[in-house]
């Protein structure tokens, strides 16, 4: 353990974390572009500096240990005009089209403005002005609006690792690229949208089917129903539609997905999907309930069962299905129909 | 092959015979060596520096041998040695005995050389560098100005050796640095030295040698490295360059001795590939020390090994900081990692490395063999030994100078670099190139040090020296410097990347008369975040030229913005061209000008349209009678 004190109170922490980690256990809010828990420290945003007494420069909290007897200044004057420093230049250098932009209301360049205060970008001379990548059938990217925080690079390198995009060019000019910056589609770029869901403003954002605004819509935690996998994501719901999906952080995922889950909800509401269990009768299929199902598939297993032994059955199951229920599958073949001749999809 | 001590005294021995004439160089004309041993050949030593190398030094070698030899000369040897320092009057040879300095030697000199001083003792009077005579004296190079109050440590084999031949290095003195340390102390022993004689690092930061190695020692691994910065990349600086290539050998033998300390195996050394002179020596360098046993496997029969590679650089500015030169060596980009592990213990591959700065580890071997002791009698308490610098800019004597720590800038610029040509006026100083400042007249008499330029608002650096005259503006001084931290930063962190950018612009508005007083606030707040909240020193040094120039030169900034106005009459955009009443209408002006906007009859007073001028400056030029002026 480690005393240390912030903002002239005591606290102890567990020596070995960062001074970011320990304002967040602490509940004090210090706001951070680059950071992510999950990948190694970057410390390029430059807005989580803080004071570290003895230091001749601000010190960013998201890569300074604590040391006991560090006294550290989270919010002072010295503090909060750095902090607006770098929003008024990040937002100089950003298109202001904050009323139809994508990302409004979850944008977090939008929300530390909002909280410091930056209401323009003062300094005027060159701007962005590239090209929107639009080549992904997934997602947008549009390099005006990144803020080069690196995240979208480092996911994809450190925890997603394709490495189909880079930093390109230097100062300035740097720009997040795929390689000789030919476009997203020409990448190998596996369009999980891992970059997408780290990026904190709208630089990369999913193409979408419907428009909603952030706050308009719902979040429903549940499990990703593609694999056995069982990653959590949240669905987005806007009035009773499912307009969108994110990954949800913790196990398994840990706010990771692949392109099926990110990207294939449209399923959901689309006309074919089956909402209901079908019986033909009079060679036309007709809605059931699910009790006249069961019932029809009991009368027929027991049917073909006593007419041809269990071995004339075969069963397949699904990866889309849970641990839980191919266990349960394999169970029915084996216990109840009494054949072994059982199997699964992903075996294939 | 394994080498002992005695062989390394044997090729001493005998390599020091055909050298004794050179040494009265080193030791300002005293010969310390028995004279016995003396050959009694003379010796053309051509300088092979940089610039000298660039203009020909090469063929004056060849021209010189086919001379000699055509003149059936037996007793003159010629060699090419690393850089003699005084870049300004290249190519630079010198002649033993005596040390006759010749300078600007043309390839059709050299048989005038020879054929006078070689074959007949004369000296060719026209030849002679310009410090070589004094009232009708013929001073021998050692007794020169720029040279008389120099002390070579760093340098101290540049210009002497040829730095080809290991032998020439082992011969004074090279390789018994690393033999003691190897034979005759522990790893505790030799950071002890270190630490005692106080040696700060020369790349810039000027942390102290002895102690950054023994945290790399403490620090228990499987493995450890040792790296030498070679990337100098402030624009301007040239003497790790040439220490690289006129003594490569210190600089290996050196990265011998940090690997032993702290217990690394493999070196490497970081080069910018635009150095391609240096790498190709140091290529050769370490071939030859491997030949030698001195460099591979059970050095002196010792159980310590070490071998060094070449990494090169792409030249990236941003690469010479410590952290994304590790990067860069890794494969990475080059971008600095944040500050969270020390190098010394989390480094190069997550192991503990060592980075110093080429002109850092020359100092290494002759502190080992002398003593911590000799190297506090040199310089300053606060900062033991010498520094070199490269003068540049407005000054007469532009070079490389080695001097003590603590020698004035006055010293520097006046007696050694021969002060500011062309009758003009000194203005200001900037050392420690695009993270260093700028600084005035009132602080020459200021001793270099590494605290004394801090307090002063500037920094070492890696010991750029730019001189200033009064026709420079320092506004536009200050803008030069941020272009090139622009082009440089690595783009990482937000302060740098677009605070920057932001700064050239207003300074840009400024020197072309579209500054408000405002930007002069804005400038000023501006440089204290990028200082405070930079990732690394590129970003927090960056606004150094700024700060210091408007501390010590507001009123220029103000002219520019208040009244439209540069007072040194360098900005372009600023300055009005006027005919004066001198003008005797001969038309040439009108005749030359390329955007036709001056007008007036033969044999009358021209004018010159303002608003259509486009300051190329023409006019000025051509003028017969100096009637036109801007103002
Ligand atoms: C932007 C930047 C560029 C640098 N470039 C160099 C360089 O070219 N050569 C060098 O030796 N040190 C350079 N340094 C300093 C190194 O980071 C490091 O301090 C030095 O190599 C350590 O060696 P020393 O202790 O021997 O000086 C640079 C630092 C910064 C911030
Ligand atoms: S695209 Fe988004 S995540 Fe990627 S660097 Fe830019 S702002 Fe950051
Ligand atoms: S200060 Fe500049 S060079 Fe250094 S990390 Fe930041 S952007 Fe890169």
């Amino acid at each position: 353990m480690a005393e240390i004190t912030i903002n002239a109170k005591k606290y102890q922490v567990n020596s070995g974390i960062t001074i970011l980690e320990a304002c967040n256990r602490l509940g004090i809010s210090i706001p951070t572009l680059c950071h992510d828990d999950r990948l190694e420290p970057y410390a390029a945003c430059r807005l989580c500096v803080v004071e570290v007494k003895g230091k001749k420069n601000l010190q960013t909290s998201c890569s300074t240990k604590i040391r006991d007897g560090m006294v550290v200044e989270t919010h002072n004057k010295r503090v909060i005009n750095a902090r607006k420093e770098v929003l008024d230049l990040l937002f100089s250098n950003h298109p202001e089209d904050c009323l139809t932009c994508e990302k409004a209301g979850g944008c977090k360049l939008q929300d530390y403005c909002y909280e410091y205060g930056v209401e323009e970008g003062t300094y005027v001379g060159e701007k962005k002005d590239y090209h929107i990548d639009d080549s992904n059938p997934f997602y947008t990217y549009d390099p005006n609006k990144c803020i080069l925080c690196g995240k979208c690079v480092r996911v994809c390198d450190e925890l997603q690792c394709t490495n189909a995009i880079g930093l390109g060019n230097r100062g300035f000019d740097s720009k997040v690229v795929t390689p000789f910056d030919l476009g997203l589609a020409t990448s190998n770029c596996v369009s999980c949208g891992n970059c997408v869901a780290v990026c904190p403003v709208g630089a990369l954002t999913p193409k979408k089917k419907e428009k909603y605004r952030t706050w308009e819509i719902r979040k429903v935690k549940t499990t990703c129903s593609y694999c056995g996998v069982g990653c959590q994501i949240e669905l987005l719901v806007k009035g009773d539609k499912v307009v969108g999906v994110e990954p949800a952080r913790g196990t398994p995922n840990d706010g990771l997905l692949c392109v099926k889950g990110r990207f294939g909800y449209s399923f959901i509401n689309h006309s074919d999907r089956l909402k209901a269990p079908l019986i033909k009768r009079n060679g036309e299929f007709e809605e059931a309930t699910w009790e006249e199902a069961y019932d029809l598939i009991i009368d027929k297993i027991s049917e073909i069962k006593e007419e041809y032994g269990s071995e004339s059955f075969a069963g397949l199951t699904s990866a889309r299905c849970t641990n839980e229920e191919n266990y349960l599958f394999q169970k029915m073949f084996r216990a109840l129909i009494g054949t072994n001749n059982v199997d699964h999809c992903a075996r294939l | 092959m394994m080498i002992t001590i005695e062989m390394l005294n044997e090729i001493k021995k005998k390599t020091l015979k055909t050298m004794t004439l050179r040494l009265e160089k080193k030791n300002n004309g005293i010969s310390s060596i028995n004279k016995e041993n003396v050959s009694d050949k003379k010796h053309v030593l051509i300088c092979g520096g940089p610039g000298c190398h660039s203009s020909g030094a090469d063929e004056l070698k060849k021209r010189f041998e086919q001379k000699i030899d055509k003149e059936e000369l037996t007793d003159v040897n010629v060699s090419i040695a690393g850089c003699f320092g005084l870049c300004e009057s290249g190519p630079n040879i010198e002649i033993y005995p005596g040390g006759t300095f010749y300078s600007q030697v043309k390839i059709d000199d050299v048989d005038e050389i020879v054929e006078k001083h070689l074959c007949r003792d004369e000296v060719v009077e026209r030849l002679l560098n310009e410090g070589a005579i004094k009232e009708e004296n013929i001073k021998p190079v050692f007794e020169v100005d720029f040279y008389k109050k120099q002390e070579k440590i760093a340098l101290r084999n540049c210009g002497i050796i040829d730095y080809n031949s290991i032998d020439e290095y082992i011969a004074l003195d090279g390789y018994q640095a690393l033999a003691k340390a190897l034979t005759e102390m522990t790893q505790e022993e030799v950071i002890d030295i270190m630490k005692k004689s106080n040696l700060r690092g020369r790349g810039g930061a000027g942390f102290p040698t002895g102690r950054k190695w023994e945290t790399a020692f403490k620090y228990e691994a499987d493995k450890k490295y040792v790296i030498c910065n070679a990337d100098e990349g402030d624009p301007g600086a040239f003497m790790d360059r040439s220490i690289l290539e006129g003594d490569p050998h210190s600089v290996l033998e050196a990265m011998a001795i940090c690997g032993y300390a702290i217990g690394s195996d493999q070196g490497y050394i970081y080069v910018r590939a635009e150095y391609p002179v240096a790498v190709q020596r140091l290529k050769t360098a370490i071939k030859k020390a491997k030949e030698k046993g001195l460099l591979g496997e059970n050095i002196f029969g010792t159980e310590f090994n070490f071998n060094i590679e070449i990494r090169l650089g792409a030249g990236a500015f941003v690469c010479g900081e410590g952290t994304a030169l590790m990067e860069s060596i890794e494969g990475k980009r080059g971008m600095p990692r944040p500050k969270i592990n020390r190098t010394a213990h989390k480094g190069l591959w997550g192991k503990p490395t060592i980075i110093n700065n080429v002109e850092t580890l020359a100092n290494v071997p002759p502190i080992i063999t002398k003593g911590a002791k000799w190297l506090k009698s040199i310089g300053t308490e606060d900062s033991p030994g010498t520094k070199v610098f490269a003068l540049g800019g407005k000054i007469k004597n532009t070079g490389l100078v080695e001097v003590p720590m603590g020698t004035t800038l006055r010293e520097i610029i006046f007696d050694i670099g021969g002060g500011i040509p062309n009758g003009k006026k000194f203005k200001a100083v900037q050392t420690g190139g695009p993270s260093g400042g700028c600084i005035p007249e009132e602080f020459l008499d200021t001793p270099v040090d590494f605290a004394s330029l801090g307090k002063i608002g500037s920094i070492m650096g890696s010991g750029g020296m730019i001189v200033l005259d009064d026709t420079d503006c320092m506004v536009d001084i200050a803008r030069f410097f941020l272009d090139f931290t622009v082009d440089e930063s690595c783009g990482k962190c937000v302060p740098c990347r677009e605070g920057t950018k932001r700064m050239l612009e207003i300074l840009e508005r400024i020197t072309k008369g579209k500054g408000t007083p405002e930007d002069l606030d804005r400038l000023e707040s501006l440089s204290e975040a990028i200082t405070d909240s930079s990732l690394c020193g590129l970003g927090q040094t960056a606004s150094n030229p700024v700060k210091s120039t408007m501390k010590y030169f507001r009123h220029e900034y103000e002219a520019h913005v208040k009244e439209i106005r540069c007072p040194a009459g360098s900005c372009q955009e600023l300055l009005q061209f006027f005919i004066t009443d001198k003008c005797v209408g001969c038309t040439k002006c009108a005749n030359n000008c390329p955007a036709s906007c001056i007008s007036g009859n033969l044999k009358e007073r021209h004018v010159i349209d303002t608003e259509q001028c486009i300051k190329c400056g023409t006019c000025m030029e051509v003028c017969p009678v100096g009637a036109v002026i801007k103002k």
